[in-house]
């Protein structure tokens, strides 16, 4: 980046705010992945959790990650200019 | 008219809606108006052939066996859609780009168009799929039965089981043919087959939820007692095997990829990007509401109905028990959706694979590879489309017969979709990975299918159908630690798990490794590089070379492949878009590359993308172009760039000589110039004594009385032409001796004093009337000099006599200087009081036979030239140094060293 022109260090609140929906967006499956794993956590059998309890837990997470997803989407989808989203990740801050 | 009738009538007039509205939908994309078609909602609808009769019956069996196991295989999708940015985004984007046909050619595109690849997924696809087409042709026929079983005319079909799978099996066969291959469309998307599977979509939620709902408020009395009941049941306690629950959410998340059939909904059937980003939420919704009553109603199952009653079929047995003839029905009519939509995308995507990766190849093969000659390509695509669609759905029906329907088929949900998911290591390594490579990607494709064949399929048919049972307990050739289920000796874990764990690891490190030790074609870095970077740049696939294909040519072959209208409607298209304004009809566009590029892209939704750059390579130039050919066009360009940079120096070098030769031109035509106003000259000063010569002596010869005082005089004026006519021979003479170098100069030690004195006296000497004062100052004059004294000494007579001749002072002067210069060189000038030498002449004054006052001529103009190069030869030089006034020479000449042994002296002899 050396060059052609003054890298930019830091871009326009919009742009920015994009930028941090679109983290968000991969970070949502990262998070859903993690509360999908901590029935593993849960002791089993009779003394262990109820199944209604089970029940209640995964389709509250599982209706969660729906509205959020709905949420997300809606923001990413406020652009169409999606084409332009991340700088290549050669010219991503700390690859170089 | 009997509940079973009713049932059939039923089905066949649901089987009929669907027909019309594929048939509708068909139409109205035809009109230009699939606006309504192609919407998010749509696009997510057609997504719930994931939720195959395997969900709609088997979650809520799978539920009552195993608790909450059954939601992993919706919440491995769900994590998969939620986080559509990181893989779907791009996966949609690359299918769109490369216009992808099937997961298959995705795979083949990404490792350079390789067809073996193509052929290997290929396989694996279908027999991954090949049991789970069984099993929803089963799920078809179970539920029939059990319907009739509990209408009390079973004995109206027990006999016709397999014959209820037949008749289903072909009426799916043809829905799918009809709407399926319909035509070959470029974009691969089937409106009529995505418009019936939303429809079905929501006729399998609404069933699946009426029945929930009949269970909860209906039967259960509400939430809260739902809850009670649901605890107070067998499965009414969290028991989980935490293995079994990561390995089937991960199975679920990579199968919704990999298979075929949601390969073909989520990538080759998407109409716009956007759709990914509703479905992103409403599909994991979709799922949810699929998964929401499976519990309720398997509770509700396992404490109704009776004992040893199939956990299977709660969905459908639970409202006929309960009396709810309407709902059953409908619950029917829902798995019947389920399995006939899955049915129908499977085998067309797996038909779609077969006939361009399979069929295609081999009948271009047959066909000795001439795409232009032998027929109607289109007819034979869509001919190879549906022998392949029936031949699937026979496949399907052929195992539901051999493996007799029984039990067994109920595992093979996850079994077929451990095998899918060994394309996963590849496929996202393809977009993500630019170093993977075509070798690997066989490599690790052959071990993670060969793994899972091993360890899951072929266990998963029954010990004893291939592998035998001590195959099972000891290991392949009785090696312990081959055990199907216990690889390595490690046992006790689940057998699904054990197999999902160790096919896709050595699946993934064989394609790691042994892409890190391949090297990939040109074409496979091209493509990867396209695969990769799709975000970056709406880049496209590789372009042609060649501008040699006749359009026509062209145009045949598309014909016969996209169908005549439709190939005239893209080259007109294409003309239009190359002319930038509207063309006539008929117009053909110029083979461009780009236009190439295009073409091989609306083919390749035909036939496959390795087909169809096989078919335009033939037309373009060669029979196909291989990798090989690739390099070699581009040796060839680098060849002809070195070859015009060579061109280029010679032209340079060319250049320069004919520069050169020009000068040299120049230079000899002055010479010519010179040589011939030096020979006129020449004769010139020859002819004037001579003439004088020969008129006196004449007159000596022919007067006969010529007193003696005439005659003295006359033979004077003869001797003394002669004279000054030896003089001009001696000087031309003298002067082609010193230019031609063949010199002997005569070198001695001496002063320059010595110098000036003999040739003062020497120029005085013969001229009484010298009125010449010669100014000097002898202390200057102390060199020493080692040069050859008469050549000097000729040179200085010379510019006295000339100042002599030519100073036009009243009382004429000459002033002679003598100096050392610092660099051991001695400086002479001669300046005398005259007017000097006008600024013109001054170039002239060393050019032979040039006199700047001819009238004053006393020579022939040869005196400084002579001086000139005897200056040279003796090391030195003469000069005029300009100055307003008086003529002033210099002499410049080395002084002698210090000590001048004669040995090496000797060489300034020249000769």
């Amino acid at each position: 980046m050396t060059g052609q022109r003054p890298r930019q260090l830091f871009v326009e609140r919009q742009t920015y705010r994009r930028r941090r929906i679109q983290d968000a967006a991969r970070f949502l499956p990262v998070l859903g992945i993690v509360l999908v794993m901590v029935p593993l956590l849960w002791s089993e059998g009779a003394q262990g959790v109820s199944m209604s309890g089970a029940i209640r837990y995964l389709f509250t997470l599982w209706a969660a990650l729906v509205g959020a997803a709905m949420v997300l989407s809606h923001y990413l989808g406020e652009d169409k200019a999606g084409e332009a989203e991340d700088p290549p990740p050669a010219t991503e801050p700390g690859d170089r | 008219m009997s509940t079973l009738n009713l049932l059939i009538l039923v089905c066949m007039l649901y089987g009929l809606f669907l027909f019309l509205v594929a048939f509708v939908a068909e139409r109205s994309a035809r009109r230009g108006r699939a606006r309504w078609l192609r919407s998010p909602i749509v696009y997510t609808l057609s997504l719930s052939i994931y939720c195959t009769a395997w969900t709609f019956y088997g979650a809520v069996g799978y539920a009552a066996r195993s608790g909450m196991e059954y939601v992993t295989i919706y919440l491995g999708p769900t994590i998969v859609m939620v986080g559509w940015w990181w893989v779907l985004r791009k996966l949609v984007r690359v299918g769109r780009s490369q216009r992808v046909t099937s997961i298959a050619d995705l795979i083949s595109s990404r490792f350079g168009k390789s067809n073996l690849l193509a052929v290997g997924v290929t396989i694996l696809a279908v027999v991954a799929a090949t049991p789970y087409i069984a099993l929803q042709l089963q799920s078809v026929t179970l539920s029939f039965a059990s319907f009739a079983d509990a209408v009390g005319q079973a004995d109206q079909v027990s006999d016709e089981r397999s014959t209820t799978a037949f008749w289903v099996a072909m009426g799916l066969a043809l829905f799918t043919v009809l709407f399926g291959t319909r035509n070959l469309d470029a974009n691969e998307r089937h409106h009529g087959v995505v418009m019936a599977i939303a429809v079905e979509a929501v006729v399998k939620l609404t069933a699946l939820m009426a029945v929930g709902i009949f269970v909860v408020w209906g039967l259960s009395g509400g939430v809260a007692e739902t809850f009670a009941r649901i605890d107070a049941s067998p499965i009414g306690h969290w028991q989980m095997d935490g293995g079994r629950w990561a390995a089937l959410t991960f199975l679920a998340g990579a199968a919704f990829i990999c298979l075929p059939r949601m390969f073909q909904v989520l990538v080759v059937e998407n109409a716009d990007e956007a759709h990914l980003r509703t479905a992103s939420w409403a599909f994991p919704g979709y799922l949810l509401l699929m998964s929401l009553f499976v519990v309720p109603i398997a509770v509700m199952g396992l404490e109704r109905l009776p004992a040893g009653s199939n956990p299977d079929l709660f969905v459908l047995t639970l409202p006929l028990a309960e009396g709810q003839t309407a709902l059953a029905i409908f619950s029917f009519l829902g798995g019947f959706s389920s399995a006939t939509s899955m049915v129908v995308v499977a085998s067309l995507a797996l038909a779609t694979m077969v006939s361009n990766h399979m069929v295609m190849p081999l009948w271009l093969l047959w066909s000795g590879g001439r795409a232009s000659v032998s027929g109607d390509v289109r007819h034979v695509v869509l001919l190879a489309r549906r022998l392949s669609i029936a031949g699937i759905v026979a496949l399907g029906y052929i195992y539901y017969r051999i493996s007799g329907g029984g039990e067994a088929l109920a595992a093979i949900g996850l079994v077929s979709f451990a095998g899918v998911a060994q394309v996963l290591p590849v496929m996202i390594a393809g977009i993500y990975w630019r170093g993977a490579t075509r070798i690997g990607a066989l490599a690790g494709l052959t071990v993670g299918f060969g793994l899972w064949g091993y360890t899951l399929f072929l266990p998963s048919l029954g010990a004893g159908v291939i592998l035998s049972q001590s195959i099972l307990d000891n290991g392949f050739l009785g090696l312990v630690w081959l055990r199907p289920q216990a690889l390595f000796g490690i046992e006790g874990i689940d057998p699904l798990v054990h197999a999902v764990f160790w096919s896709l690891l050595l699946n993934a490190l064989t394609f790691f490794a042994v892409s890190l030790a391949s090297f990939p074609s040109p074409l496979e870095r091209l493509q990867g590089a396209q695969f990769v970077n799709v975000l970056q740049q709406a880049g496209s696939a590789r372009s042609w070379s060649a501008g040699a294909a006749q359009a026509e040519d062209l145009m045949i072959m598309a014909q016969r492949i996209l169908g005549a209208q439709e190939a005239q409607a893209f080259f007109e298209q294409e003309a239009a878009r190359q002319a930038g304004r509207a063309v006539r009809a008929g117009a053909l566009p110029e083979p461009g590359p780009d236009f190439l590029q295009r073409l091989e892209r609306e083919l390749s939704g035909s036939v496959g993308a390795a087909t169809a750059h096989a078919m335009v390579a033939q037309i373009v130039g060669g029979a196909s172009v291989s990798v090989h050919e690739l390099l070699a066009v581009a040796d060839e360009t680098a060849q002809m760039i070195e070859y015009s940079d060579r061109l280029q120096a010679q032209s340079r070098e060319l250049a320069a000589t004919a520069a050169k030769l020009r000068e040299a031109n120049d230079k000899l035509t002055q010479l010519s110039v010179q040589k011939d106003a030096f020979l006129s000259q020449i004769s010139h000063e020859l002819r004037t004594p001579m003439t004088s010569i020969r008129a006196f002596s004449e007159i000596l010869r022919d007067t006969r009385d010529v007193s003696p005082e005439e005659q003295k005089k006359y033979s004077s004026i003869i001797h003394d032409e002669s004279v000054r006519l030896t003089r001009l021979l001696d000087d031309l003479l003298d002067l082609s001796v010193l230019e031609n170098g063949q010199v002997n100069l005569n070198i001695r030690r001496g002063t320059l004093r010595e110098a000036l004195d003999k040739a003062v006296s020497a120029a005085v000497a013969g001229d009484e009337s010298a009125k010449l004062q010669v100014n000097r100052v002898p202390e200057e004059e102390a060199q020493t000099l080692e040069t050859d004294f008469d050549r000097l000494g000729q040179v200085f007579i010379n510019l006295i006599a000339n100042a002599r001749k030519y100073c036009d002072a009243e009382v004429p002067e000459l002033t002679i200087h003598a100096a050392a210069m610092s660099d051991g060189r001695v400086q002479v000038d001669f300046i005398d009081n005259g007017s000097g030498i006008p600024e013109e002449s001054r170039d002239l004054i060393f050019e032979k036979f040039s006199r700047v006052a001819p009238q004053r001529a006393g020579g022939a103009g040869l005196g400084l030239s002579i001086c000139r190069q005897i200056m040279e030869r003796l090391g030195g030089s003469v000069d005029y140094v300009p100055s307003p006034r008086n003529a002033h020479f210099r002499v410049t000449l080395p002084m002698a060293e210090s000590e001048g042994p004669a040995a090496h002296r000797k060489s300034l002899v020249t000769n």
